[in-house]
């Protein structure tokens, strides 16, 4: 560089080597320090730019300053464009290093499965709280006055010996049973809860009939209960209809046929089908028989109701086209991690 | 109840009902027909044929060689194994490719190297009658060649099996669901004629009602002029239509009536009861063979029907005895129609486990009224066969005051269209009534106080005797329903003014459950009977509601010993499951359970509560204290971990009760090894249980926010050797306490030990302070920090580098 070199000259040649030594800096401590060595204290341009005011001619020194400044933009548009590019090496670099094959899955177990009964309840549960209802529970092990004196089924009543009941040892013989239905929590709630009662019950019931395909000695019943003024056997109807589109869909129509039973009069089993299907027999249902509602301590002259029950093991049996009942009871793994 | 459809025909005219609409019908009804069953289906194939001659093989003697003519002139040869027939008869023949009933083909098939072409068949392979004795001879006059169902005109029927409910006694007779179709279908009910015979010189057979209560009535009616042998035909087939064995034409008659009129009797040989009847309960232990030949043996609650010399002749209402029983010589008969208490019939049948057609009805209830009906149809049908038969005038019929007499009901119009929500007028409700037999009376009935029924128009109804389950107001809304149909009843859904939803304890359970599903265990649901000794091996202390030892209670009636004992405890139950998923060879077996557990109580009900048991296969107690954890921080429930109270069945120096003062309120820790041993599980076992509605039914207070504070905290960590004599927790306790207000957070973030045995341990904390006003400045985090250790120290700790 000699001293007859003009400003611009000068600059030119400094951008030059600084373009060049910044498009071989290989790292970014590099980059930094050739930076430095172009824009930073000590560098021809900071001192062509402190040698500025020697230059008498106006004009000059102002090309003479613009070119200063435009040569440091140029640097350090550079230096940044060269850091990002490095950045960018560096980041690819270090990917490579730490490849992974996202199939090497170890599949840890993270979470468990719940009992496909459960998934039947709490699905029942949910249709029958979006209708209106709450939920009761009561006893497993209850007294025989709940699960069928109270219930339109006196001492020797002949509907008593169509239950196979499991009686338990405790106070007077035959006074404390396993539940044979949910239907004494109807008795319970009618003399526990305010009244209007809108309530299912789902619950644990028990027969005394052999393990087989379609039978076990445990088992689960949901059981609904409406009580206020004024409703009627239609009431009954539209329940069981309304139920029947939200559970099992839209397609799907119910039916009531005449039965009996002793604890609800009249009294019904009801169907379902879908628009295709055949009539499949869900449960049974009716009107809660006046004496039943005596029982709950309700005046049946003011107040009427009805009653619906069926299984819900059933529903998972047949959600899930399990073919045998036990298999549902065998607490098997390769059985629950199914569902 | 096998109802055959030309059989109801009879009695209703139901011709224009294809068999599926005529189900439907008797479905809507109440009496649910769950199957129909084509019968006298004709069997192509299956034609007249003439016996040519026959000829014995010298090689067979269980078979011999029959040809016949099928009437194309032509000769047949076939093989058969009965020998009823002679030259001349005509008999049926299955030609080859015939297709019988049972399922079998009919092939040309041989023996002794000649073929048969064809079968000859007995009545009952034709289904048309039981008889299998032998080849059935056709009547002379059948043509040859022609079909043989053709020629013998039986035409195709129908059997609708029915679920007859308890409350329809008069449906286990044909005329009982006949009346209840026309009146359905608005046509006129036929019931069959009596027999209409002069009586005969009065024949008394005494009878003496003993016990007056058990038996009300008690009808003898003697016949003679009776030639015992097989029925006509046509009723030995509707007989067997029916489900039931023809017998003999006497017998057949007794079935016939009972199957049209629902009205069981008996028909004994008159010579052999003609010392009279006495009708009384059992000497206990008095014995009787009855007609099926097995020897029974009676309480004192089973009434019998004995004869004059007060021998046993019969089991009321359930089975005649066979020192009665019509023979081929009997020609007088004395004829028993009875009506006997339901509840002594089924307790008698219960208890022999002996349910006949008879008990059936009796124990539902057959129709007071309905005796003179039935022998005048026994006359009528038994006369079809014995032309010469003699009613003898002159009957027993003696009626005591428990005879059932027709119940008197008040009905209200209101109250039917208030139960069924439809606005049907007094005349509506009277017609339908009417029309099944209910004699209905107009009356002004006045509004009861406070009912919600108005006053109005009802009646007074008397209900026909064979109803005997009509006694209140609303049997006779139900009937009003039946004959209106359910379908026509409307379906509205109820504007309820209550909010639907899951309670606290509701909610909470889900979440219980939910959490034990994020720690990876699956639910399961064993037996909560167990076998005696189940709680023992798995070493649960059966206690009651009052903390006191006791025994587990126990099922009066158990399907099996090995499911006798109500569980109070999920843990034997779960073992099970674990060991069976062992067997198996499961991997990460992690298993829960909520459920109820029953232990004694002095209650009147056991102290029954809900139990949460979780247990997971192959890792250590701090995992089950985890579990613990994770509970208490999400359930917002405490309880303290004591080690010094290990439970039983867990192992000793890992195992702690969950206690609240006194009370215990669960267990956390390993299982014991040799109690696991004992399953079969050979495995560490982490288990948790806990009081599951102690833990839902608790509702812990919502917390009111505090503020977050805006300025930096100081973490600093300690490590100490902390003495095998004082836990982690009282280590924890005693620096939180240190920290004081400044402490956010004190937790435990390293254990260290030489060797895994080792019990003086190295534990590190980490302790993290903060002010809500201000930075903290060195000096008093410093402070804090001494504050902690000498805290430490005084536990017995000392500061580790």
């Amino acid at each position: 560089m000699s001293e007859a070199s003009s400003p611009a000259a000068q600059v030119a040649a400094v951008l030059k080597v600084a373009q060049d030594a910044l498009g071989a800096a290989p790292d970014v401590d590099t980059l930094r320090r050739v930076a430095n060595e172009h824009t930073g204290k000590g560098s021809v341009l900071v001192g062509l730019k402190s040698s500025l005011g020697s230059i008498t001619d106006v004009e000059a020194r102002k090309a003479a300053g613009r070119a200063i400044n435009e040569a440091t933009q140029a640097i350090d548009a550079l230096v940044a464009q060269r850091l990002s590019e490095l950045e960018r090496d560096a980041a690819s670099r270090a990917a490579a290093g730490e490849a992974m094959d996202l199939t090497e899955h170890l599949g840890r177990r993270t979470r468990g499965h719940s009992h496909i009964v459960t998934q039947a309840w709490e699905r029942l549960e949910d249709v029958f709280v979006g209708m209106g209802f709450k939920v009761a529970e009561g006893p497993e092990v209850e007294t025989d006055f709940h699960n069928f004196t109270a219930l339109n089924m006196p001492p020797n009543h002949p509907a008593r010996s169509g239950f196979d009941t499991l009686f338990v040892k405790h106070g007077a013989a035959g006074s404390t049973l396993l539940r044979t239905h949910t239907s004494p929590v109807q008795i319970r709630v009618m003399q526990e809860w305010p009244l209007p009662i809108y309530a299912v019950m789902p619950g644990r019931v028990f027969r005394r009939d052999t393990p087989d395909a379609t039978h076990m000695p445990v088992f689960h019943q949901i059981e609904g209960l409406v009580i206020d003024k004024g409703i009627t056997f239609a009431h009954l109807a539209g329940t069981i209809e309304a139920f029947t589109k939200a559970f099992f869909g839209s397609d799907f129509t119910s039916r009531l046929r005449p039965s009996f039973f002793p604890f609800t009069e009249p009294s019904a089993e009801f169907d379902v089908r879908s628009a295709s299907g055949k009539w499949v027999e869900l449960g049974g249902c009716g009107m809660v028989h006046p004496n039943v509602l005596r029982s709950g301590g309700i005046d049946p002259e003011v107040y009427t109701g009805f009653a619906f029950g069926f299984g819900i093991d059933r529903m998972a049996k047949e959600r899930h086209a399990v073919a045998d009942l036990r298999d549902m009871y065998a607490n098997d793994l390769r059985f629950v991690r199914q569902f | 109840m096998r109802i055959v459809r030309s059989w109801l025909e009879d009695f209703v005219d139901v011709r224009k009902l294809s068999d599926e609409q005529l189900a439907d019908v008797i479905t809507a009804l109440g009496l649910s027909v769950e199957t129909t069953e084509v019968v006298g289906t004709p069997i192509a194939g299956v034609v007249v044929a003439k016996v040519l001659r026959t000829e014995r093989h010298p090689e067979a003697n269980k078979v011999h060689r029959v040809w016949v003519d099928t009437g194309d002139g032509g000769e047949r040869h076939v093989w058969c194994g009965a020998f009823n027939m002679k030259a001349g008869d005509l008999v049926p023949l299955a030609t080859i490719g015939t297709k019988m009933p049972d399922g079998r083909d009919i092939l040309r098939r041989g023996m002794f190297n000649v073929d048969s072409e064809g079968m000859l068949c007995s009545a009952a392979e034709l289904g048309v009658a039981s008889d299998a004795s032998g080849i059935l001879i056709l009547p002379p006059t059948a043509k040859l060649g022609r079909n043989v169902f053709d020629a013998l005109g039986i035409a195709r029927d129908v059997v609708f099996d029915l679920d007859v409910t308890r409350n329809r006694p008069d449906c286990t007779g044909h005329l009982g669901v006949a009346r209840d179709v026309a009146a359905k279908l608005g046509k006129k009910l036929t019931p069959p004629k009596g027999d209409g015979a002069k009586k005969g010189a009065a024949r008394k057979v005494s009878v003496k009602i003993v016990d007056d209560k058990a038996c009300a009535r008690f009808n003898v009616t003697v016949m003679s002029g009776i030639v015992v042998g097989p029925s006509p035909d046509h009723l030995a087939r509707r007989v067997l239509a029916a489900g039931m064995r023809p017998i003999n034409n006497v017998v057949d008659a007794s079935n016939l009536v009972m199957l049209e009129t629902n009205q069981p009797n008996h028909a004994y040989d008159a010579s052999k009861v003609a010392s009279g009847f006495r009708i009384r309960f059992a000497k206990s232990g008095e014995r009787l063979v009855t007609l099926d030949g097995t020897d029974r043996t009676f309480t004192a609650d089973d009434l019998l029907i004995c004869d004059g010399d007060d021998r046993a002749i019969g089991i009321a209402g359930v089975m005649g005895g066979a020192n009665t029983e019509i023979s081929t010589e009997t020609t007088e008969i004395a004829l028993e129609t009875a009506w006997f208490d339901p509840t002594t019939v089924r307790l008698t049948s219960q208890r022999l486990a002996l349910r006949t057609e008879a008990s059936a009805r009796f124990e539902r209830g057959v129709d007071p009224q309905g005796t003179e009906y039935s022998i005048a149809r026994f006359a009528a049908i038994l006369r079809q066969s014995c032309p010469k038969l003699v009613v003898h005038s002159g009957a027993s019929d003696p009626q005591t005051k428990h005879l059932p007499k027709p119940a008197v009901v008040t009905l209200r119009v209101a109250q039917v269209n208030r139960v069924l929500g439809t606005s049907l007028g007094a005349r509506d409700v009277s017609s339908l009534l009417t029309r099944i037999g209910f004699a209905c009376t107009s009356k002004k009935i006045a509004a009861k106080k406070g009912s919600a029924v108005a006053a109005g128009p009802g009646f007074s109804v008397k209900v026909p005797s064979w109803r005997p389950d009509c006694t209140d107001e609303i049997d006779l809304v139900e009937e009003v329903a039946r004959h209106v149909g359910y379908d026509a009843l409307g379906k509205r859904v109820p504007q309820s003014t209550q909010s639907g939803g899951l309670s606290q304890v509701q909610q909470r359970r889900r979440s219980l459950r939910d959490l034990m599903l994020s720690f990876g265990a699956c639910e399961v649901m064993p037996n909560p009977f167990l076998a005696p000794g189940d709680h023992e091996k798995a070493g649960v202390v059966v206690a009651g509601s009052d903390g006191r030892a006791g025994l587990a209670l126990e099922l009066e009636n158990p399907l099996v010993a090995e499911e006798s004992v109500l569980r109070t405890s999920l843990r034997p139950g779960m073992l099970k499951a674990v060991a069976f998923n062992l067997a198996h060879r499961a991997d990460h077996i992690s298993l829960f359970e909520l459920g109820h557990v029953y232990p004694p109580s002095s209650s009147e009900l056991p102290d029954e509560h809900e139990q949460l048991c979780i247990m997971a296969v192959g890792v250590d107690a701090s995992v089950a204290v985890d579990w613990w954890s994770q509970i208490v921080s999400v359930f917002g429930v405490g309880a303290q971990l004591d080690q010094s109270r290990v439970p039983d069945g867990y192992h000793v120096t890992r195992g702690a009760s969950l206690t609240r003062g006194k009370h215990v309120v669960g267990y956390v820790g390993e299982l014991d090894r040799l109690m696991l041993a004992a399953h079969g599980i050979n495995e560490r076992v982490a288990c948790l249980e806990v009081n599951a509605s102690l833990l839902l039914t608790e509702s812990p207070k919502v917390p009111a926010a505090k503020p977050v504070s805006r300025f930096p905290a100081s973490d600093f960590d300690l490590a100490f050797a902390v003495p095998a004599s004082v836990t982690a927790a009282a280590v924890q306790r005693a620096l939180r306490q240190a920290a004081g207000a400044l402490g956010e957070d004190v937790s435990l973030f390293d254990v260290f030990r030489k060797t895994p045995t080792d019990s003086s341990r190295g534990l590190a904390f980490r302790v993290r302070v903060r002010a809500t006003d201000r930075t903290l400045t060195d000096a008093e985090v410093a402070a804090v920090r001494t504050s902690c250790i000498s805290s430490a120290e005084k536990l017995g700790c000392t500061l580790r580098g």
